[in-house]
This record gives structure tokens, C-alpha cells and sequence, in this order.
């Protein structure tokens, strides 16, 4: 059976070394820094591509974000996604339970167009909030069955083989699609976009709907203001330069009896 | 009252409370001294029958013990157990259902969350119970942290590991309530159907003592041998920062991070990794840092415990050189290296 399969990714600021936060507290500082796709749905789009390339069907990938979360799904498209979503809401951030509903929302409209998603593929958790819950709460709202924390997936007819770690071994999986599956990075390793890909991808259409902000007073997770974590107390000992510096971390590596005596 | 979800490991020896839900439990008596009520458990599983007494000394009351006499329950099977834990929640009405922040306490919440429909707060390091209830909780793997505002007719929420210690207290034992939920098939068409045990002959890079990491500046996949050999003399194993990974020189399994594995060695020794966020977060729990880099100025150094500024060409050999010396002198006296 060919595959139908809809890739949820988001936008999220590549961090690199350090955090700055904006004065009003409620956003990372992006002057800047550049915005990259959530790591664990880059290998999420990939595993749909690889997927489609064996068993034949179409790639979807849709975000829920602002105008410019527009950029990852380009992304998408350059590694070879057919068709892009884009959910565009403001700069406000949704939280789980509400991006859950609008995604679910979507994948019904498209499903009444005639695009039903065998396959709905989200990352483990995002690499910012971190909340390890949109995937189940769309399966659960669609009747789905759902896994998370997927490093392996194999699809034979209408079942899905998955694993996944387990106090250092492995848990194995076999349920019915449609589904929606979590994956973790390594399921994979992502291909890079070809230079074709993203001259297509620049010009591909993007289905886009605009979003109204949740209605306030419902349940939700509302944040209020980001903080840094204390920052460690001390500089740390320098044991010196170039080779020089051996005997010293020999005798640190003593010290602490990692070396014995 | 105070509800929380308890996970217990099965081994050779039997069950074993799980570490970090007994974390989970110095939060939940605390917040239930707060509320004035009591603390309840959820133990799901015949298996789970023997770790259940000793919950009381961890402040523990009631454990109900859901059990359906089919024996599909005592699999791990994420939709089944979480509509077991609903059960127990509409039948005791908690304030707050607390699960640890590990793999399968985020999925039970999710589940929980999404059939209550009521929000999660994921990784929680701090509860506030008031109007409205406050949570801390972590963001981008710890490296930054949120206040946030939390809903909901119950409070569900996950615990961040290592914020609390796990407390023993003078009590009674708990009372045992077994509890039987009404299943349907499909609750169980998510289920572990088959297990890989893990290979216990390697030292996994979880558990390792030393860990000996390698990022960018290693130079080649070739050159992770010298860090492998590095490794082997002080008994630890080799790790990796993501941008190796990516390059395809290491495996993922060997990635130290964000999105690969949080270690805890007594001793994180790492080469040319330049300590982005996403590096930093997988061994905040180092007890140790050591790094070596060219660059004085990268972010790795300001937050070891020890530098060392140089060419990893150069020093490497020499630290490997020196190494088989020290060792070498007591080998015959084992154990020379932990």
C-alpha cells in the first residue's frame, strides 16, 4: 500500500552557545540567531521521505507558527516534501492542548479535500517548550493509535513495526495505521537539501491558513516569563598549554581517583 | 489529596521502585502537606503488588493498585494505563496527578492530558498550588527555565528528574487498594509486544563512569581511536557531540545531549566539543568536567572544572602515553582504574 504522510515540524531559534533573553522576559533574544527546525522533526521529515521513496504515496508537512515559520517548511520542501501547511498564528505561543486542536482541525479539512494521512509523524518532544504531548493528544482526538520516542520504524502492509529505547534495551511496538508516531533523532541521519530542491522549494505554493488566537479562559499552560538557570559559581582551574599541560591532568585525573593512586 | 503515578523496574531480583519516581514523591508529599490531604500512589500491574508497601516510607498513604484480571495490564501499554489512571482519578478526585519526568511519565501524562482534556506541565521543578497554580518547569532541556500559569479542574504535571532528593519517612505502611478499570480492546492496540534485552556486556555511555567525548575538533572518525584507547585506560566509553553525528563519523547511540543521552559520569573528559546548549544539557550531571580545546574562548571552557587550551593532535597522544604509564605501573595491583 502507497503511503500518505503528514510530517508536523516546528520552527524553533538554533541556540548555539549561549541564551540572551528579550527584556520583556518572554522570548529567547534571536537578533542574532538564526531559526532551524526542531531536530527531532527533521528526522521526522526525512523518515516520511525515505518511507514514500519505498513504498510510494505523497509528503505533507505542515507548522503551526508566524508568518516566517514559512522558512522550515521551504526546509522541508528543499529535502524533497511535496506540499507544505502553514497554520500562521502570531508572535503569541500556543500551548500543546491548542496546537494539538489546530493540527486536528487541518487534518480533517484534509481529509474532506481528499488528502487522508496514513501517517501522521511528529517529533518526540520540541526542542524549546519541551511538552512530549502534541503527537498523543492529535491521535487521541483522531481515534489513532500513537507511540512515542520512535528510533525505528518499519512498515509492512497497514502495520507499523517501532522501537524504541527502554532501560538500555529496546521496546517493540506493532500497531494498526493510520497512526501517529513520535520519532526521536537517530532514527535517521537527515539528508542535506540538493541545490535544485531548494530552487524548487522557493517557489512551491504554500497552503496557508490564518489562525485567531485561543480563546483566553480555556485550561491551558500559559507561561508568564523565561529565566535563565544560576550560572556556575566559578571559572574553572587551567591546567595549561599544549602537551605541557599532561602531567598536571594526569595528577587531577589522580586526584579524583580516576587514576588510581 | 495528591495522586502520583508510580514506575517500577523489573529485574532479575524482582521490582524495583523507580528512582526517579521516588524523586517524584518528595514533591507530591510536599504538596500534599500544603493541601492538607493525603498523598496516594498509582501502582498499575500484579508485578507492581511487592513494591507497593514499601511506598509508606516514602509518605504514601493509599496505593491503589490497578490490576484487571486479565493480566494485559502487567505489559506496558501507554492508552490502557493511562485510561486505568483516569479511573483512579475521577474515583478519588486528587488536586494534582504526578508522574516522574522520564520517556513513559510524559507519555502516561499526554495520554491522561489528552483524555481529561486538561493541560500538562512537562518537567516540573517547582509547584505552587494557589489561584492560579504556578509551575517552574524546563526548557530546552534545562538550559532555560518557564514560569508558567497552569489550568485545569486537576493539575497534571511531570516532575523534572534531580530536582528533589528522594526522602525516607518514619510511617505506617500504605494501604493497598486494589482497583479494576473498565478496559475496552482498544485501549490495549498500543502495547510492547516484544523486548531487545539490553547487551550488559558494554559499558553503556547512561551508566559510565568516564566518558570521553569527541566533538568537531577530533578531526576525522579515524582519530576517534585515540579517544576509544583513552577511554579503555581510565574504564569508560566514548561519547560524541552532535555535530559528529551528523558528519556521520559516530552513531547516534553515542551522542551526548539535548537529543541524544544525558550522562552522569564521575568524570566527563571532553575533546574539541565546543559546548553548544544543546552538548551542555546531555552532561550537566558530570560530577566532573575536564575539557581540552584550541579555542580559550569557547563556551565549554567557562564552565569546566578544568581546561586545557591546546592542539588535540598533540596533547591527546601525550595524555594517551602517560596514561599507559600510569596504569601500566599498576596493573598488576588490580584494580588500577575504577
Amino acid at each position: 500500500m502507497t503511503l500518505d504522510i503528514l510530517v508536523c515540524v516546528k520552527r524553533v531559534p538554533a541556540t548555539g552557545g549561549k541564551i540572551t533573553l528579550t527584556p520583556d522576559e518572554r522570548h529567547i533574544d534571536t537578533r542574532y540567531a538564526s531559526f532551524t527546525m526542531s531536530p527531532h522533526e527533521e528526522c521526522g521529515v526525512e523518515e516520511a521521505l525515505r518511507l514514500v521513496e519505498k513504498h510510494g504515496g505523497t509528503t505533507t508537512v505542515l507548522t503551526l507558527g508566524p508568518a516566517v515559520a514559512a522558512d522550515q517548511l521551504r526546509d522541508a520542501m528543499a529535502m524533497g516534501v511535496q506540499r507544505a501547511i502553514l497554520l500562521q498564528t502570531g508572535e503569541n505561543e500556543w500551548d500543546p492542548g491548542e496546537t494539538a486542536r489546530a493540527i486536528v482541525t487541518e487534518i480533517e479539512r484534509q481529509r474532506a479535500a481528499g488528502h487522508d494521512f496514513d501517517l501522521v509523524l511528529v517529533g518526540n518532544e520540541a526542542a524549546d517548550s519541551g511538552d512530549y504531548q502534541v503527537g498523543i493528544r492529535v491521535a487521541h482526538a483522531l481515534g489513532r493509535p500513537a507511540v512515542n520516542g520512535v528510533k525505528s520504524l518499519e512498515i509492512t502492509g497497514s502495520t507499523a513495526v517501532v522501537k524504541r529505547e527502554a532501560a538500555g534495551g529496546w521496546e517493540i511496538f506493532e500497531i494498526d495505521l493510520p497512526a501517529v508516531i513520535g520519532v526521536k533523532e537517530g532514527i535517521n541521519l537527515p539528508r542535506y537539501p540538493t541545490v535544485p530542491g531548494r530552487l524548487r522549494a522557493k517557489k512551491a505554493p504554500i497552503e496557508t491558513r490564518m489562525l485567531s488566537e485561543p480563546a483566553d479562559g480555556l485550561a491551558s499552560l500559559r507561561m508568564r516569563r523565561l529565566k535563565l538557570p544560576p550560572a556556575k559559581g566559578e571559572k574553572g582551574e587551567t591546567l595549561g598549554r599544549g602537551v605541557e599541560a599532561v602531567p598536571a591532568l594526569v595528577e587531577v585525573l589522580r586526584r579524583l581517583e580516576i587514576v588510581t593512586p | 489529596m495528591i495522586l502520583a503515578v508510580i514506575e517500577y523496574d523489573r529485574s532479575p531480583q524482582g521490582a524495583q521502585l523507580n528512582d526517579l519516581s521516588l524523586q517524584m514523591l518528595a514533591l507530591g508529599r510536599r504538596l500534599a502537606e500544603q493541601l492538607h490531604g493525603p498523598l496516594h500512589a498509582v501502582v498499575i500491574g500484579a508485578g507492581g503488588r511487592s513494591v507497593a508497601g514499601s511506598l509508606g516510607g516514602h509518605g504514601v498513604a493509599v496505593v491503589h493498585l490497578v490490576e484487571d484480571g486479565s493480566g494485559r495490564l502487567e505489559e506496558y501499554a501507554p492508552q490502557a494505563w493511562a485510561r486505568a489512571i483516569v479511573e483512579v482519578t475521577s474515583a478519588v478526585q486528587p488536586a494534582a496527578v504526578l508522574a516522574a519526568g522520564t520517556d513513559r511519565g510524559h507519555e502516561l501524562m499526554a495520554h491522561v492530558g489528552a483524555q481529561l482534556d486538561l493541560p500538562v506541565a512537562a518537567n516540573c521543578t517547582e509547584v505552587t498550588p494557589g489561584d492560579p497554580w504556578m509551575v517552574t518547569r524546563l526548557r530546552w532541556g534545562g538550559s532555560l527555565l518557564e514560569e508558567a500559569e497552569l489550568g485545569g479542574a486537576v493539575k497534571l504535571l511531570t516532575v523534572a528528574p534531580h530536582s528533589f532528593a528522594a526522602e525516607e519517612v518514619d510511617a505506617a505502611a500504605p494501604r493497598i487498594a486494589s482497583f479494576s478499570p473498565q478496559l475496552e480492546e482498544t485501549d490495549f492496540r498500543v502495547r510492547v509486544a516484544g523486548r531487545v534485552e539490553p547487551d550488559r556486556s558494554k559499558i553503556s555511555l547512561a551508566d559510565a563512569k568516564v566518558v570521553v567525548g569527541g566533538g568537531r575538533g577530533v578531526g576525522s572518525p579515524e582519530a576517534f581511536a585515540l579517544l576509544e584507547e583513552i577511554a579503555s585506560l581510565l574504564g569508560g566509553t566514548v561519547g560524541c557531540s552532535r555535530a559528529v553525528t551528523s558528519l556521520g563519523w559516530r552513531p547516534h547511540a553515542d551522542q551526548v545531549g539535548q537529543t541524544g543521552t544525558r550522562i552522569a559520569p564521575d568524570l566527563y573528559l571532553a575533546c574539541g566539543i565546543s559546548g553548544a546548549i544543546q552538548h551542555m544539557v546531555g552532561c550537566r550531571s558530570a560530577k566532573h568536567l575536564i575539557a581540552i580545546n584550541k579555542d580559550p574562548d569557547a563556551p565549554i571552557m567557562a564552565q569546566a572544572d578544568y581546561t586545557v587550551v591546546g592542539d588535540l593532535q598533540q596533547v591527546l597522544p601525550a595524555l594517551r602515553d602517560a596514561l599507559r604509564e600510569a596504569v601500566g605501573q599498576h596493573r598488576d595491583a588490580a584494580p588500577a582504574v575504577r
